[in-house]
């Protein structure tokens, strides 16, 4: 068991004792709702899985320090944060918790690896889920009323990079290299798809994992048939490395990414091998939202740096919080049904659902790394 | 044939790391019979207590030349990494040395869980990067690059190597720890300090383990609490497929390894035509490992135990 499991635990059972015989009353008198926020908490992505908690913590904590009213009745929002290590094993494991913990909603989870297989349990159990950052086309292609996210999928994502390693890249020979996870593998295929159809080559296509750190083999093997461009689908704690192996193994051809690169970890992993790589984000960059500034600044506050998602969590749950408020109450059911009426302004831009739970604002942002830092190229839609 | 040449250097890089990962577990096991899990995570610790050093001394005054930063934190990790092994030693596996196997290979389980997550708690759960300090030469040879600093672990494993076998083969130190390695309790009563045999093993494997986590995260350009985990994992296998307990068996089973992965993951894809991909890297590897280990149940270099008791 690791520490932060651990002292949630504790936690729960603190709150077990303290709760018995006043189920779910706060000492005011108003009713506690739970909703659960999952996603990595250890393991080599921990750094963005606590980002993502975070977001949601701090709209939470905003909303109950503003104090919030269902049907005339005073309620306190309690977040409820378990780590799913990004397996899916575990994923399911800790989506039975929360249902058998009775959270109204689940923003959650973070990879689409995790977010599918516990999507069958919040489907069967019907609670509503709302995933910040996962991205796989088959999450809201299942057919789940209860599935929603809040950030443009790898369809939209891959097709756009796609299009634009063609079209404004002049790529004509592409090696594709995907970490085997529903993410990576998602987007690279979604890529593969929309690089051939706008002209391009796939002349390798290789697979690596989501804990390697080795791709020489691989990188090596691409380099014999002379690619211009390498396209990885995965996170940035693989990117690094594989974007210093590029340079020293004398590669010349471009890096691109998606969203799983373009964050503050991949430059300091990367080092000064970072420089001209080129990777995608959904949505737009965080100054360029509309409530972007104000938002970082709040985060920072608490948190710290923002890694990438954070925003998306923030918006999933007032998201969720506003179909709350419009069905005057907390019960999953009755929040579902207002859940396909979302129109609300986020820090991320408008959020508003499809027939489908996916958004309808999906921006896909091309940036560069420029002197260190990612630049914007151009914003796609 | 330059890409040849290149999957061959990929894997001896690779596979010196490894080898010298796996040393700590077969001289722990010759020694034993004891399989140390929490060696992966010194290794760890190793890398992450240099990079803090590192970090410390660029902090302080960033003009000082990459390579002394580079060894200074090196000169900390070892006795750093060193202290730690004799520490567990003697707390988790000493007051079980009489208990039955099972239970030591428990405790070592568990040490490298506490270590995991000590870890986690220092130095948090960030990749932390190996900063760009040190000499970027590169050269071409037949067609493949190879950097200095690719050059520089290949060499310094093999001097470790040279000189652990010198050390066993050649001092008072080496002959005790092969009188153990054979029978502890004869080698008590000819007078040899057992206790004190299988505590300089430990911390001699400790040392070896410092520099081998050093040389991966500035390799890979990164260290992490995790990074020990599947490591220790590959380097225990290389040790198997060497003969565990076998020293030298340690060095040709990590180099193995290392190539076998490299090439492995570099032919797989053309040769089943894209059937099995680069992904079945470690399949590969561990294959290969299941193959030898059929025909040759102790290891390529392993003498069968049978013989020993």
């Amino acid at each position: 068991m690791t520490y932060a499991k651990f002292s949630l635990y504790m936690l729960v059972l603190a709150l077990v004792v303290s709760l018995s015989g006043c189920s779910e009353k706060t000492k005011e008198g108003g009713e506690v709702i739970r909703i659960g926020s999952v996603a990595p908490l250890t393991g080599p992505q921990t750094h963005i899985g606590k980002d993502n908690e975070n977001g949601a913590r701090l709209a939470v904590d905003e909303i109950n320090v503003k104090g919030l009213e269902l049907g005339g009745k005073k309620v306190k929002l309690e977040l409820l944060g378990e780590d799913d290590q990004a397996e899916p094993k575990t994923a399911t494991i800790v989506a039975q918790k929360l249902v058998d913990a009775r959270v109204v909603a689940v923003i959650g989870h973070l990879n689409s690896g995790t977010t599918i297989p516990a999507s069958k349990i919040y489907h069967d159990a019907g609670i509503p889920q709302i995933s910040p950052s996962a991205t796989a086309v088959a999450y809201t292609a299942q057919g789940y009323k209860t599935a929603y996210r809040v950030m443009a999928n790898d369809a939209q994502q891959g097709k756009a990079l796609g299009q634009f390693a063609v079209g404004k890249m002049g790529a004509k020979k592409i090696a594709i290299i995907d970490d085997r996870t529903a993410y990576g593998q998602g987007l690279a295929d979604e890529f593969e798809k929309a690089a051939k159809a706008a002209g391009g080559e796939v002349v390798a296509r290789e697979f690596t994992n989501d804990k390697a750190t080795d791709f020489t083999a691989i990188l090596t093997s691409i380099k014999g048939k002379v690619p211009d461009l390498v396209f990885f689908g995965g996170m940035d704690p693989q990117g690094g490395p594989l974007a210093q192996q590029l340079k020293r193994l004398g590669l010349s051809a471009k890096l691109l990414g998606g969203d799983g690169l373009q964050n503050v970890n991949f430059l300091k992993l990367a080092g000064a091998d970072a420089e001209g790589v080129v990777a995608s984000s959904p949505g737009l960059p965080i100054d360029s939202m509309p409530g972007g500034p104000d938002f970082r600044k709040r985060f920072e506050a608490k948190y710290g740096v923002i890694q990438v998602y954070a925003p998306y969590a923030y918006d999933a749950v007032y998201a969720l919080v506003d179909a709350m408020k419009r069905a005057k109450s907390a019960e999953s059911a009755k929040v579902l049904a207002e859940l396909p009426k979302t129109d609300i302004q986020g820090v991320t831009g408008p959020v508003k659902f499809d027939a489908k739970g996916d958004t309808t604002g999906g921006a896909v942002t091309v940036y560069e790394v420029k002197n260190g830092a990612w630049q914007v190229l151009e914003t796609v839609k | 044939m330059d890409i040849f040449t290149q999957q061959l250097i990929n894997g001896l890089v690779l596979g010196s790391i490894y080898a010298l990962v796996a040393l700590g577990y077969t001289m722990v096991y010759g020694i034993l019979e004891l399989i140390n899990f929490a060696h992966g995570e010194v290794t760890m610790i190793g890398a992450m207590v240099a990079l803090s050093v590192i970090g410390v001394l660029l902090g302080a005054s960033p003009d000082l030349p990459g390579l002394m930063v580079v060894i200074a934190g090196l000169l900390v990790a070892i006795p750093a990494c060193m202290a730690l092994a004799f520490g567990i030693e003697k707390i988790a596996y000493r007051p079980l040395r009489k208990a039955p196997r099972l239970a030591p290979l428990i405790t070592a389980i568990g040490v490298s869980i506490i270590l995991q997550n000590l870890a986690m708690l220092v130095w948090g759960r960030q990749y932390v990067s190996f900063p760009a300090i040190l000499p970027r030469g590169k050269h071409e040879i037949l067609g493949a690059h190879i950097t200095d600093l690719q050059i520089a672990i290949v060499a310094l494993s093999l001097l470790t190597m040279a000189g652990l076998w010198l050390l066993v083969e050649r001092t008072r130190l080496g002959r005790a720890m092969r009188a153990t390695a054979q029978s502890k309790e004869v080698a008590e009563l000819m007078g040899v300090n057992v206790d004190r045999v299988i505590s300089s093993t430990f911390v001699i494997g400790a040392a070896i383990a410092a520099l081998a986590g050093v040389m991966v995260s500035a390799y890979y350009g990164l260290a992490h609490y995790y990074m020990g985990f599947m490591l220790g994992l590959k380097a225990f296998s290389a040790a198997v497929l060497g003969g565990i307990g076998n020293i030298a068996g340690a060095m040709l089973g990590g180099l193995l390894l290392g190539v076998i992965e490299a090439l492995g993951a570099g032919y797989i894809g053309d040769l089943t035509g894209g059937f099995l991909g680069s992904h079945y890297q470690d399949v590969f590897a561990f294959f290969v490992l299941i193959l030898v280990l059929v025909f040759r149940p102790s290891g390529l270099l392993g003498e069968r135990v049978a013989n020993r008791a």
